[in-house]
């Protein structure tokens, strides 16, 4: 059986296109909450100076941009653990089991 | 007359320890001996290991993927030790140094383009079993003229990260060893690397980047940690402290652009999409995900480095600040005439490492800032002279028909010459920021390899004249705008104002890459056309399942 046979049955497989939805549909999601956070915080740097530059209590020195800009860096991480996670244990046995199916 | 000098500054130290430098002529300051012989141990510690390591690479395997031998947790500490370089270390605490909060949108910037790479592009890359962007393009495209633009491309980012590395690298020897000169230093430097290219140690540059990362964030935490316990491990202190003696005061909290410039938020949109998609248009750095034995490994190394670089740029923040209460005001580390931090803009990391920790401290810092540069240097140099003696000079102007020997040579002599741009550039950017140079390679590669790789693997329709136009459209115009904004045509260059008003040109040059690669794809009928679009099925599903891939995926 040639190579592009195969890649025809792959795709006729119901396992590949859930395997594609499921996949997509999580990796564009994180994506799109990394895309949404990251393009906030730098709109709030293009025009919400003075929201970014506000204490963080009353009388602090610290201002609100710093943790906002933290919590960015953690939820990238946090995303990305989420990802790993689902890709190491759903995705991975979905995938054997469609090369299994069409051998 | 060197050591006559090494021995003036040993007497000096051991006559007066701690009035060294109030005492000396400016023409002579002191040799710092503890921390030059730390910096010379540390050094030829990772010279050693490289050429340990580039002993035991045999196969093309080894050469380009370290053999799959290498663990998730390794790795993840490799690619860590890929951005941990001068741009980061130096440039983003030097930045907090001189602008405060600004700094920090580099740190999140360079970051979240990790996750995006992970959940869009990295599955598919080790899928298809694509090293670079080149392989992926051509996986459907015609092969010639796609190479030629790859190669291009490749060449253009690795100088402009050359630039950033040489200044960092050169500012930091000049520093630790006044008496060699800037430039002479940036010299040094280009003649250490080509030897270090040519002599082979560059097999292995994985081991060295681990160690590097162990050792970088190991200084980088203690520096961090006595910042902190300072002022009782409260950030509030810090900053306190830190705004009472910035010369700018409160404004550091509140700096969305440079101290000093107007904040424009054109610019800062730009920056953004720069440093996020810039990651992915980097001619190297997806190789990563190939040296590891299979996809769960290569995705939680991702995690891990995520974790790592996280950490890192977090305390680069933290040292930033350190430095503006420690090493401000200190006269120790300011030119007594000048009153200009010593050794360049791109120190004040390394001056507050001496501040915590003293000589040897310094030493092994700034050794391991040298290693790092050294190492990030050599690995682009090396991507840069294959970009030249394979993509052009094998596959291009012979043909195939070039025996191994020659291929190396000409990759030799391509070192040589890149080593000689990249000082001779070094030198003319001796007083810009490293991070923010590095941000314009970010910005080219965000606007020429980053949308031509999203486009062929999820748009059906590109091809590749449409690829041509777009890549080129991205590359040229982000160099034409680069050069003729504010950064190279005022302050390297010297002319009068800007023509481009953006210092970073990613806001048009990578929609303008979509919009041609796009409206020259839909108006392409030439004949190749629908036989590369009927190749994008079969890519589509070796992208999904890795089906097809030479050792790649193992399932």
């Amino acid at each position: 059986m040639t190579t592009s046979a195969r890649y025809e049955r792959i795709r006729q497989n119901p396992n590949f296109q859930a395997l594609c939805r499921s996949r997509d549909r999580l990796a564009w999601t994180l994506a799109g909450i990394v895309l949404v956070l990251y393009y906030g915080f730098v709109l709030l740097v293009a025009f919400g100076q003075d929201f970014l530059g506000q204490p963080l209590l009353t009388g602090s020195v610290t201002t609100i941009g710093l943790p906002i800009g933290v919590g960015v860096i953690l939820c990238a991480i946090g995303t990305t653990a989420i990802y790993v996670w689902r890709a190491n244990t759903y995705f991975d046995a979905l995938t054997k089991k469609l090369m299994e199916e069409t051998k | 007359m060197r050591r006559a000098l090494a021995a003036a500054g040993t007497a000096t130290l051991l006559a007066l320890p701690g009035l060294a430098s109030a005492q000396e002529a400016p023409a002579a300051p002191p040799l710092n001996i503890a921390a030059i012989v730390m910096f010379l141990v540390f050094v030829g510690l990772t010279l050693y290991i490289t050429y340990w390591a580039s002993q035991r690479t045999k196969s093309a395997t080894d050469f380009y993927a370290a053999g799959r031998g290498i663990t998730a947790l390794q790795n993840g500490l490799a690619i860590a030790g890929d951005f941990m370089s001068a741009a980061s270390f130096l440039g983003i605490a030097a930045l907090v140094y001189t602008s405060g909060f600004y700094g920090l949108i580099y740190s999140v910037g360079w970051l979240v383009g990790w996750p995006i790479i992970l959940f869009l592009i990295a599955e598919r890359l080790r899928n298809l079993g694509k090293y670079t962007f080149a392989d992926v393009a051509a996986f459907r495209l015609k092969r010639e003229p796609i190479r030629i633009m790859a190669a291009l491309s490749t060449l253009v980012v690795v100088i402009w990260y050359l630039i950033g590395q040489m200044v960092g690298a050169g500012q930091l020897l000049h520093a630790l060893v006044p008496q060699i000169a800037y430039s002479y230093a940036v010299v040094l430097v280009g003649a250490l690397m080509i030897i270090y290219v040519t002599f082979g140690g560059m097999k292995a540059t994985t081991w060295v980047q681990i160690i590097k990362a162990g050792l970088l964030l190991g200084g980088a935490t203690v520096i961090a940690v006595a910042v902190l316990a300072r002022y009782g491990f409260s950030f509030e202190a810090l900053f306190a402290a830190a705004v009472k003696i910035h010369p700018k005061h409160d404004a550091i909290m509140r700096s969305v652009a440079p101290i000093g410039s107007a904040p424009n938020p054109v610019e800062a949109i730009s920056l953004g999409m720069a440093l996020m998609f810039g990651t992915a248009g980097l001619p190297h750095i997806l190789m990563r995900f190939f040296t590891v034995a299979d996809a769960k490994a290569a995705r939680k190394s991702v995690l891990y480095g995520t974790c790592f670089i996280g950490y890192f740029y977090i305390l680069t923040f933290i040292i930033g600040f350190g430095a503006i209460v420690m090493v401000t005001g200190n006269p120790e580390y300011f030119d007594p005439i000048t009153h200009a931090l010593k050794g360049g803009g791109s120190m004040p990391a390394v001056w507050l490492s001496h501040a915590v920790g003293g000589d040897l401290f310094l030493g092994l810092i700034a050794a391991v800032a040298f290693a790092t540069i050294l190492a990030v240097v050599s690995g682009l140099t090396l991507s840069g002279a294959s970009a030249v003696s394979h993509d052009f000079y094998a596959n291009v102007i012979a043909h195939g028909n070039v025996s191994e020997q020659t291929e190396v040579r000409v990759s030799k002599a391509a070192t040589v010459v890149l080593g000689i741009i990249a000082v001779l550039l070094g030198i003319a950017f001796e007083k810009q920021n490293v991070a923010y140079i590095v941000a314009l390679t970010f910005s080219i590669a965000a606007s020429s390899n980053f949308p031509i790789l999203v486009l062929s693997m999820f748009w059906k329709g590109l091809t590749t004249r449409g690829a041509l136009a777009g890549g080129y459209t991205g590359l040229f115009g982000s160099v034409l705008l680069i050069v003729l904004g504010p950064t190279v045509w005022v302050k390297v260059l010297g002319f009068g104002a800007s023509v481009f008003p953006l210092d970073n040109p990613t806001i048009i040059t990578l929609p303008a890459a979509v919009g041609i690669a796009w409206v020259v794809s839909i108006l392409d009928h030439s004949k190749s056309v629908a036989a590369e679009r009927a190749r994008f099925d079969d890519q589509y599903v070796r992208s999904q399942t890795g089906l097809g891939a030479e050792g790649a995926a193992v399932h």
